[in-house]
């Protein structure tokens, strides 16, 4: 008797698991083709629902903006997954058959880039769209991203550590003072294969450097040769010389900022060439059916009120603006290099290959 | 109906058909969250971006880049060296508490352990705390150069020490003392009886032992983010694919090579295991350990000098949490205490208990009984092989790969799991899959040493298997049980690679918001929040003593009342 019941049970679970395995290799008809926009089908309501909403904003912003938004739509349950940008866009990616975010905010254009090109944005425009300057936001007609504020290069020097060099922080104003043999073994950077900080430094160098030429990689290899370490994160570069850990970090403005608020003996100086930069974007997910309480999301992410809380940590916002910020001491916005995104896309992966060639595993023979 | 009933009733006492179909079914449980998972992840390694079928194009172009597959050698590199430290020290540490009269062995136990009671990005932070260009130990005037090689083997050692001792405490806690007595008699001395008894004893361990650490090295991914520097190994660039260039292709590409010393620890477990055969037989003599004031003495020298190494670590932890912005203000302040509610707060914590006694209590049961299955049944050979296989590539996938190809299977809309995902039950899943292989060993080991008699005694009288396992094996195993219990749940509390992928909104967990701390740069609270999870790990533990303890005054008592 009870052996027949171990049996039957074990057939139960043969069969669950045997479905379970037809599930392991059943292909997906791929996705309703591409987004012929206005038909997509919705749900929900404007105004009360729960939404899902991916970001790589920082946790304690993410708290600070969110109030602003559950004041004004109490009913929306906003649920927020945060994690890095790199960790956040590769499970975008890997939830494609079956996406889980309705929409995803403050998140790097070069990541919506990558997700456009899957074909997994929904072209949306948010109410109030026509602020947004247009190298904020995709070049498609109905865009399928919206940008919110912009990143760029910026070293953050420990001037404790840096006297003990013998330079006093007016020392460094340029990319060109990153190569004082003083700074040799002293300064830190992020790597750009891993991390988009790094990324849109070495696309900024090259640019400022006539794109194309040899010049720009002629400044890199002569960078490497002061560099201790290529890290695997954008802001962690500035921790470490936050932390002493190394004198010069080359990171971005709120990391090296927000650090010196936390009492790190730090300054952050925007090298006088210009910066590369990237910018943190908005954009809804492609999914069967829209949740229109994601539409709302996105129109507040935009409007004035979300914009000047961006602006308290990253002055530059997608809607222009000037004047002087805290921590800044000069106008951010001019520090921004024209980035040419078309050839910065088309030549990513070449550029990558060829610093990963010069520099990357380079110092492992050691 | 009953006609079947019958049929089935014969057919499965003539083929033990139960049998074989529980270990089919735990094989197929295990393959839809380990196999499947795998294959939806590792076919994207013949496809090209865009899905098309690619051959091994991918794999040609890793290895014609000659910086990418430096870091195979770096991989490998490491792993050894790393190994070879965590094995030697590990076997000495838990040969001094097994076979010598040392004072004070269940402190010297518990601070071995204490590395799998923290996170190991809290490992990463109390090292630079002590040897990073501003740590305390470098500012004394010792600088050992942290990052890179150095930073990833001291890493290392520390992540598998204590799973290396928990190995070798376990094999050497059984030993035959009639053996050493004899050797004794014939005048064989002590340094050869090590030789010729002890480590024949244990070898099967030790070589276990040897894999495990390698295999754990070879696919940790935090020390190498850390304290990597320019140190490339094959985990660093798995991250630079997926979670840098968000290329799942080359991503499984890299992940697969992961699996090789798996594969080969598989394969070297074989041959060994074939000429293994010593088991504890039920006339052993209990080993009583001999008065020796300078082995003991002398171990207790070692004995210290390792556990002020992890102490040490600990202390500069309590300095990190404790002071208001280390190296530069040194004021104490308990404002790293007050954890700020955006990363989840305290909430997390209770969060991660649940998850982590579900997967403790889920978790060491499915072990066990699948290590009975493949362990105690003499019949179908070739399953149990399988079997076996699947034990050992969990080790081999760091959680990143696990995390991924796990959105890749159960997030796929046709998946009758599908519902699953985004719940604890998925965490849950991963855990157990993520931590199987050590527990695994643990209760292989156990059931080894058990006699075969039990099982056919049992079986002449008649006595169902199942009977047999709840009323004799379990409880003879219960030290091997309630150690992979408590494994799987401190592993549980401190994880972080396989579940940041899979972690819904609703659900944050501890450990998750420690690495938020650390990637925001408020190292001080990570440090705060990483003495927490050890407090919670210590108090657990001490609950579990007392629990071994209550087992064993009771079975004492039930013992004098049969005699």
């Amino acid at each position: 008797m009870k052996k027949s019941i171990s049996i039957l049970l074990a057939v139960i679970t043969l069969g669950l698991m045997l479905t379970a395995f037809t599930g392991c290799t059943a292909s997906n008809p791929s996705d309703n083709s591409a987004g012929d926009n206005n038909t997509v089908a919705t749900f929900g309501s404007k105004d009360s629902g729960s939404i899902t909403v991916y970001t790589a904003l920082e946790d304690e912003l993410v708290t600070e903006y969110l109030a602003d938004f559950n004041a004004k739509y109490p009913n929306i349950k906003v649920n927020v997954v945060r994690e890095s940008t790199g960790v956040i866009t590769a499970k975008l990616i890997a939830e494609k058959e079956n996406p889980q975010a309705d929409l995803v905010w403050g998140t790097a254009a070069s990541s919506m880039m990558v997700l456009d090109d899957q074909g997994q944005l929904e072209p949306y425009a948010p109410v109030g769209v026509e602020r947004i300057l247009t190298k904020f936001k995709s070049d498609k007609a109905v865009p399928t991203w919206v940008g919110i504020d912009a990143w760029e290069t910026a070293f953050v020097i420990n001037t404790v550590e840096l006297e003990k060099l013998g330079l006093k922080v007016e020392d460094i104003k340029s990319y060109q003072d990153l190569l004082k043999p003083e700074l040799k073994g002293h300064i830190v950077m992020s790597n750009p294969n891993s991390s988009g900080t790094g990324f849109l430094t070495v696309a900024g160098v090259l640019q400022l450097n006539g794109k194309d030429t040899e010049k720009g990689w002629d400044y890199l290899t002569a960078l490497h040769e002061n560099i201790d370490q290529y890290v695997h994160s954008g802001s962690k570069p500035a921790k470490m010389a936050a932390g002493g850990e190394t004198v010069v970090g080359v990171s971005f403005g709120y990391a090296g900022i927000s650090q010196k608020k936390k009492g790190a003996p730090v300054e952050t100086i925007f090298p006088t060439e210009g910066s590369g930069w990237d910018m943190e974007a908005n954009a809804l997910i492609k999914k069967d059916k829209i949740n229109l309480a994601a539409q709302t999301f996105l129109d507040w992410a935009i409007t004035d009120s979300a914009m000047n809380l961006y602006k308290e940590n990253y002055p530059i916002i997608a809607t222009g603006g000037d004047g002087t910020y805290d921590g800044y001491t000069i106008d951010p916005i001019k520090q921004l290099i024209e980035n040419d995104f078309v050839w910065v896309a088309k030549n990513r992966d070449s550029i990558l290959e060829k610093w990963m060639s010069k520099f990357d595993g380079k110092s492992a023979a050691k | 109906m009953v006609f079947m009933k019958n049929i089935l009733n014969r057919l499965s006492r003539r083929f033990s058909l139960p049998q074989l179909f529980v270990l089919l079914a735990f094989l197929l449980v295990f393959g839809a969250i380990l196999i499947c998972p795998l294959i939806s992840l590792f076919s994207k390694a013949f496809l090209d971006k865009y899905g098309n079928y690619a051959g091994l194009a991918n794999y040609q172009k890793y290895f014609n880049n000659p910086n990418l597959s430096i870091s195979i050698w770096n991989t490998i590199d490491i792993s050894l060296v790393s190994t070879v430290f965590s094995v030697v020290l590990a076997f000495l540490f838990a040969y001094a508490l097994t076979r010598s009269n040392l004072k004070g062995k269940t402190l010297f136990k518990y601070i071995a352990m204490i590395p799998i009671f923290i996170p190991t990005i809290i490992h990463a932070v109390g090292l630079v705390y002590l040897f990073g260009k501003q740590g305390v130990i470098t500012r004394m005037g010792w600088d050992i150069g942290l990052y890179g090689r150095t930073g990833i083997i001291i890493s290392e050692v520390i992540f598998t020490f204590p799973q290396a001792f928990l190995m070798f405490f376990v094999a050497l806690e059984y030993a035959d003392g009639r053996l050493y007595d004899a050797a004794e008699a014939m005048g064989i001395s002590p340094v050869k009886r090590f030789f010729r008894i002890t480590l024949p004893d244990v070898k099967y361990t030790v070589i276990n032992a040897f894999f495990v650490c390698f295999t754990l090295a070879f696919a940790d991914f935090g020390a190498p983010k850390v304290l990597g520097g320019n140190y490339n190994v094959l985990a660093t660039d798995i991250y630079k694919q997926i979670a840098g260039q968000f290329n799942m292709n080359m991503g499984a590409v890299v992940g697969s090579l992961l699996l090789i010393p798996a594969v080969i620890s598989f394969i070297v477990d074989r041959i060994v295991r074939s000429k293994n055969s010593s088991t504890l037989n039920a006339k052993a003599t209990k080993l009583v350990i001999k008065k020796s004031f300078k082995r003991d003495s002398l171990f207790f020298v070692f004995c210290t000098v390792i556990s002020l190494c992890f102490l040490v670590l600990v202390a500069a932890l309590f300095m990190g949490a404790l002071t208001e912005y280390y190296p530069y203000k040194m004021d104490f302040t308990w404002k790293n205490f007050e954890f700020n509610n955006s990363t989840g707060g305290i909430g997390s914590f209770y969060h991660s208990l649940e998850m982590s006694v579900a997967t403790a209590v889920f978790g060491t049961a499915f072990v066990f009984i699948y290590a009975y299955l493949c362990e105690k049944i003499r019949k179908f050979g070739a399953l149990r092989k399988i079997g076996k296989l699947f034990s050992v590539l969990p080790m081999a996938l760091p959680g990143m790969v696990i995390g991924i190809s796990f959105i890749f299977f159960f997030n796929n809309k046709h998946n009758p799991l599908n519902f699953i995902y985004g719940t604890i039950i998925i965490l849950v899943l991963s855990n157990i899959l993520h931590y199987f292989s050590v527990p695994f060993i643990t209760a292989t080991g156990a059931l080894k040493k058990l006699d075969a008699e039990f099982e056919s005694v049992a079986e002449s009288m008649n006595i169902p298997r199942w009977k047999t396992l709840l009323r004799v094996t379990v409880p003879l195993s219960l030290p091997a049980i309630l150690e992979i219990f408590m494994y799987y749940f401190v592993n549980a509390m401190v994880t972080v690679s396989a579940v940041v992928f899979l972690y819904s909104a609703n659900f944050r967990i501890a450990s998750i918001a420690i690495s938020h701390m650390e990637e925001a740069g408020n190292i001080s609270q990570a440090a705060a929040m990483g003495l927490l999870i050890l407090l919670i790990n210590v108090i657990v533990r001490i609950l579990y003593e007392i629990a071994v303890k209550i087992i064993q005054f009771k079975r004492k008592k039930k013992e004098e009342r049969t005699i």
